[in-house]
C-alpha cells in the first residue's frame, strides 16, 4: 500500500500563517512590541473607515486600527454600556478597552463613519480621560471647493494635537516623506486586490483578508514588505482553479464578520473579486501629491479622488449606487453578495439604491445580515451555495 | 387668560389651551398650504427639524415639509405600523429608522397629509445633516423617488465639545456659496438680507417666552411637564413656524397660560385635566414614543411624576443656555444654531447638561427612554445614565420603546418599570431622610 503524496507547503503558507497570529492576537503584542523597542514610542488607534494615517505615520507613531474585538472575545462588560438594537463593534471595542487589552494606547481617533462610532468617542473621552481622543468629523460636501478649507483646518489641528502627544513638531517635509510611504502601500494592496480578481484561485479571500488586517497592526512600511513577499509567494504556486462564480462582497466595512464566514463563501464555490473590508488601505485612489502644501493633498485626496461608500455623501443622484456596478464590471463580477452587520445603519441604508442599481443592469445578488461573533456559517454557506449555483445554471453565457 | 375647551363629552374628554387651539390652527392651515402647492404654485421645501434654516427658507417664500414631523403625526395616528411593513416589503431592514421607514411607506401608499390629500413633491430637498448621520441617508432615498434638486449642509459635529470658527466658517461658506443660490433658483425669488434678518429678530422674540415658560418648571409645583406637555411647546419653534408671528403669538398666549397656572399654584394641564399631585420630579433623556403617546404620559400623571427638563426639547436648539438668533449676524448666528442642537454635542456635553438639569431643576431621578431606531440619540446612554448617577447621586432608570413603531412599545414592561423606579425613589427618600 503506497502512502499519499505528502503535498508541497504552500509558499504563502509561513506569510498568511503570521497574519492569523496577528488577527488572532486581541492583545494586541507586535504593537505593544513596537512600543517597547524604543523609549518614547506611542501608538493612535483608529476606527474605521477612514483616518490620515500618515499624520500619525509623520510624528513617528503607530497606527493602529481596530475593527472590533472579532468572535474569539467575550463581551462582558461591553454589553452593559449597549442595548440589544445597537451592533456590535462598539461593544467589543469597549470591551478591549475596559479589560485594559488597549492600555498602550495613548491617541484614538474616532472618524465620522455613523452615530455609533461618533458617539463612542464620547463615551472614550469619558472613560479614558488619559487618552488623546479625537472625533475626526470627514467633510460630506463634496461641492468643490466647498469643503477643502474646513479639511485643511481640521487636519491642521489634528496635525497640532498629535505632534503634541508625540512631542515633536510635525513638520512638511516630515509629512510628505509619509504620504510617499503611504502611497507605495496603497499601490502594493490595489497590486493585491487586482491580482486577486484576474486569478482569484490563486488568492483565496481569508488569505487576502488577513493580509490587509495586518496592515491595520503593523508599521506600514513592514506592511507593504509583507504584501510583496506575498505576492511573490503566490505567483510562485499554482493553484487548481475551480468553476467558481465570481462576486463582489459589500457592506462589510465597519464591524467585521468571523473569519469563517468569509471562507464558508468561498467554499460554497464563490470567488471574491471585490469587496470592501479595512477600506482604509485604498480609500484615497492613487497617489497623494508628495510636493506641495502635504494637508491641502491629503484634503484633495480624499475629496475628490476616494472610494465611494456608504458613510459618505454622494451629491449626484444620476451616480448614486454607480459604484457597486462598476466594481462588478471592473471585476468581472457575476453577481453581488450583500453582507451587512445587523444594526449598521450605513450599510443597510444604503443597499436598497445598492440594489435597484444592480436591478437596472441585470446583476444578480443575494444579502444577509451578521455579527462580528456569529457562530452558525452553515446557513451562509448554503444561502451563498444556492446564489453561486443558481448564477452558473441561469445566467446567460 | 386659559380658557379649556372640551374636545368629547366623557371619559376620553381631551382639555385643550387657547395656546393649543391655536397651535392646532396653525398646524392645519400650513398642512393646507402644502397639500394645496400644485394649485397655488407655491414651491416646497423638504428638510429635517434639527437645525433647519426656517427663516431662510421662509425669505424666498418655500413651503417648509418636515418628514420626522409627517412621520410623527402617522404615529399619532395610529398609521405609521403599516407604513413601516410597507417599506420592510419594498426591501427596507427591519434594523434601520422608522422615521425613515415610515415615511418611504408613506410615499408608496399615496403621502398623505392629516388632512386626508396628498403631500406634495418637494421642489428641493435641503439636507441640513445636523446631528443624525441617518439623515443623510435618508434623503438619497427620498431622491432617488423625487428627481429634484438636493442641497447638502454639511454641520460639524461638536466632537471636541464645542464650535469653532473654522466650523462656523465652513457652515457659512456653504450657505452663501452653495444654499442660497441653489434656493434662489428654486423659488425664482431673489435672496434679500434684511428679510432674513427680519425673521430672526421674530424668532428672537418667540425663543425669549419659550425659555421662559421652559423655565417655569424650576417651580413646585411645576406648571408644566417639560416632556409630554413641552413637546407640544417645541412645535411652532423647532418647525415650519420660526420667524412667523403666528409663532411670537403662541409663545405669547402660552406664556400667560403658565403665568396664570403659577399663580394659582396649578401644575401641568394633561389630556386628563391639570395633574393634581407632583410627587416625582423627573429629567428625561431621550425622544417620546408617538404611537402609545397619550398612554405612555398617562403611567406618568397617574403617578404623581412630572418631567421637569429634558433633552428632547433640545433637540431643535438650545436656547435655554443662552442662544437667541442674531438679526446682526444672519448667516453666522444660522450656522451657531445648526450646531447647537442637542444631537449635535457630544456625549460629555450631553452629560454635563443633563446634570445641570438634574440639579437646578432639583430633579428626583433621570429617566431615560431609550428608542430603538435612533442612534443618534441611544448609542451611549446607559454610560450617561451611569454618569448622571454617579455625579448627582440621584437613581436613574431605563425604558426601551420606539418613536413611530409600534411594536417596540410594551405598555405593560414600560409601566412595570416605572412603577419599580418610583418605588426606588421612594426608598431613596426614606433612607435619606433616616439618615
Amino acid at each position: 500500500m503506497c502512502a499519499a503524496p505528502v503535498p508541497a507547503p504552500s509558499p504563502t503558507a509561513p506569510i498568511v500563517a503570521r497574519c492569523q497570529e496577528l488577527f488572532d492576537d486581541l492583545d494586541f503584542g507586535a504593537a505593544r512590541r513596537w512600543k517597547a523597542a524604543a523609549p518614547g514610542r506611542k501608538v493612535v488607534a483608529f476606527m474605521p473607515v477612514y483616518a490620515p494615517r500618515e499624520l500619525v505615520h509623520a510624528a513617528g507613531m503607530l497606527p493602529l486600527g481596530i475593527m472590533g474585538a472579532g468572535e474569539s472575545l467575550e463581551v462582558i462588560h461591553g454589553d452593559a454600556y449597549y442595548q440589544s438594537y445597537i451592533c456590535r463593534i462598539p461593544r467589543s471595542t469597549l470591551e478591549l478597552g475596559i479589560t485594559g487589552r488597549l492600555d498602550f494606547v495613548d491617541g484614538f481617533l474616532f472618524p465620522s463613519l455613523c452615530d455609533v462610532i461618533r458617539n463612542l468617542s464620547g463615551i472614550w473621552k469619558l472613560l479614558f480621560p488619559k487618552v488623546y481622543v479625537r472625533y475626526l468629523d470627514v467633510p460630506q460636501n463634496f461641492t468643490p471647493g466647498m469643503a477643502d478649507e474646513f479639511w485643511v483646518h481640521e487636519l491642521q489641528e489634528l496635525r497640532e494635537g498629535l505632534g503634541k502627544l508625540a512631542g515633536v513638531e510635525i513638520t512638511d517635509d516630515a509629512l510628505r516623506d509619509s504620504i510617499a510611504v503611504y502611497n507605495e502601500n496603497r499601490r502594493v494592496v490595489r497590486e493585491v486586490y487586482a491580482y486577486r480578481a484576474a486569478e482569484p484561485w490563486q488568492a483565496p479571500s481569508s488569505d487576502v483578508y488577513l493580509l490587509m488586517r495586518a496592515g491595520l497592526v503593523l508599521p506600514v512600511e513592514e506592511h507593504t514588505r509583507l504584501l510583496r513577499d506575498w505576492l511573490a509567494a503566490a505567483r510562485s504556486e499554482k493553484r487548481q482553479r475551480r468553476d467558481n462564480t465570481r462576486i463582489v462582497l459589500n457592506g462589510v466595512f465597519c464591524e467585521q464578520p468571523p473569519l469563517g464566514l468569509i471562507k464558508a463563501i468561498e467554499m460554497a464555490g464563490c470567488y471574491v473579486v471585490d469587496d470592501d473590508f479595512m477600506l482604509v488601505n485604498r480609500l484615497l485612489i492613487g497617489d497623494v501629491p508628495v510636493e506641495g502644501d502635504p494637508l491641502a493633498n491629503l484634503s484633495t485626496a480624499y475629496l475628490t479622488r476616494s472610494e465611494e461608500t456608504a458613510s459618505k455623501y454622494q451629491p449626484d443622484q444620476a451616480a448614486k449606487g454607480q459604484y457597486i456596478v462598476d466594481a462588478v464590471r471592473r471585476n468581472g463580477a457575476e453577481g453581488v453578495i450583500f453582507a451587512a452587520p445587523s444594526f449598521c445603519d450605513p450599510a443597510l441604508l444604503e443597499r436598497p439604491m445598492l440594489e435597484e442599481r444592480l436591478d437596472r443592469v441585470d446583476v444578480p445578488y443575494i444579502g444577509f445580515k451578521y455579527a462580528e461573533n456569529s457562530a452558525q456559517m452553515q446557513p451562509v454557506r448554503e444561502q451563498a451555495g444556492t446564489f453561486a449555483d443558481s448564477i452558473k445554471l441561469w445566467s446567460t453565457p | 387668560m386659559s380658557k379649556p375647551e372640551s374636545k368629547a363629552a366623557g371619559k376620553s374628554e381631551v382639555v385643550k389651551d387657547l395656546s393649543m387651539l391655536k397651535q392646532k390652527e396653525m398646524i392645519t392651515r400650513n398642512y393646507d398650504a402644502l397639500t394645496s402647492a400644485p394649485e397655488t404654485g407655491r414651491k416646497v421645501a423638504a428638510t429635517f427639524v434639527p437645525g433647519n434654516l426656517n427663516e431662510l427658507i421662509q425669505v424666498f417664500g418655500l413651503l417648509n415639509n418636515l418628514p420626522e414631523i409627517n412621520a410623527i403625526q402617522n404615529g399619532m395616528r395610529k398609521l405609521s405600523g403599516d407604513y413601516i411593513l410597507e417599506a420592510e416589503k419594498r426591501g427596507h431592514s427591519e434594523d434601520v429608522c422608522t422615521y425613515v421607514k415610515a415615511d418611504l411607506g408613506s410615499m408608496a401608499k399615496g403621502n398623505l397629509a392629516p388632512n386626508g390629500k396628498p403631500l406634495p413633491r418637494p421642489d428641493v430637498l435641503l439636507l441640513s445633516y445636523t446631528g443624525c448621520f441617518t439623515f443623510m441617508k435618508w434623503f438619497e432615498l427620498v431622491r432617488n423617488e423625487y428627481k429634484c434638486p438636493t442641497v447638502m449642509l454639511h454641520v460639524p459635529y461638536q466632537g471636541e465639545g464645542t464650535t469653532t470658527r473654522n466650523m462656523r466658517d465652513y457652515i457659512v461658506k456653504q450657505l452663501k456659496q452653495e444654499v442660497i443660490p441653489k434656493l434662489e433658483q428654486v423659488s425664482g425669488v431673489k435672496f434679500d438680507i434684511d428679510r432674513l434678518r427680519e425673521l430672526m429678530r421674530e424668532s428672537a422674540k418667540a425663543e425669549d417666552d419659550f425659555v421662559w415658560v421652559l423655565e417655569t418648571a424650576r417651580h413646585r409645583p411645576s406648571p408644566i411637564d417639560a416632556y409630554f406637555g413641552s413637546v407640544y411647546y417645541t412645535g411652532p419653534i423647532f418647525t415650519a413656524f420660526r420667524g412667523t408671528p403666528d409663532a411670537s403669538e403662541y409663545y405669547r398666549l402660552l406664556r400667560a397660560e403658565i403665568e396664570e397656572r403659577m399663580a394659582k399654584g396649578l401644575g401641568p394641564i394633561t389630556p386628563e385635566g391639570d395633574m393634581k399631585q407632583q410627587k416625582y420630579r423627573l429629567v428625561v433623556e431621550g425622544p417620546p414614543n408617538w404611537t402609545s403617546f397619550r398612554e405612555f404620559w398617562k403611567m406618568f400623571y397617574d403617578e404623581g411624576a412630572v418631567v421637569v427638563a429634558s433633552s428632547y426639547t433640545k433637540v431643535g436648539g438650545l436656547y435655554d443656555l443662552g442662544f437667541r438668533h442674531d438679526p446682526d449676524h444672519p448667516l453666522e448666528s444660522l450656522a451657531d444654531y445648526a450646531m447647537g442642537c442637542y444631537t449635535n454635542m457630544n456625549l460629555p456635553q450631553r452629560v454635563g447638561l443633563l446634570e445641570k438639569y438634574m440639579k437646578e431643576y432639583e430633579a428626583d431621578g433621570l429617566l431615560i427612554n431609550s428608542i430603538k431606531s435612533c442612534n443618534s440619540f441611544s448609542a451611549g446612554q446607559l454610560m450617561m445614565m451611569r454618569e448622571i448617577e454617579k455625579r448627582t447621586g440621584k437613581p436613574g432608570a431605563f425604558i426601551e420603546t420606539d418613536l413611530v413603531d409600534p411594536r417596540y412599545f410594551s405598555a405593560a414592561n414600560v409601566k412595570n418599570r416605572l412603577e419599580s423606579y418610583f418605588q426606588m425613589i421612594d426608598q431613596k427618600r426614606r433612607v435619606a431622610s433616616a439618615a
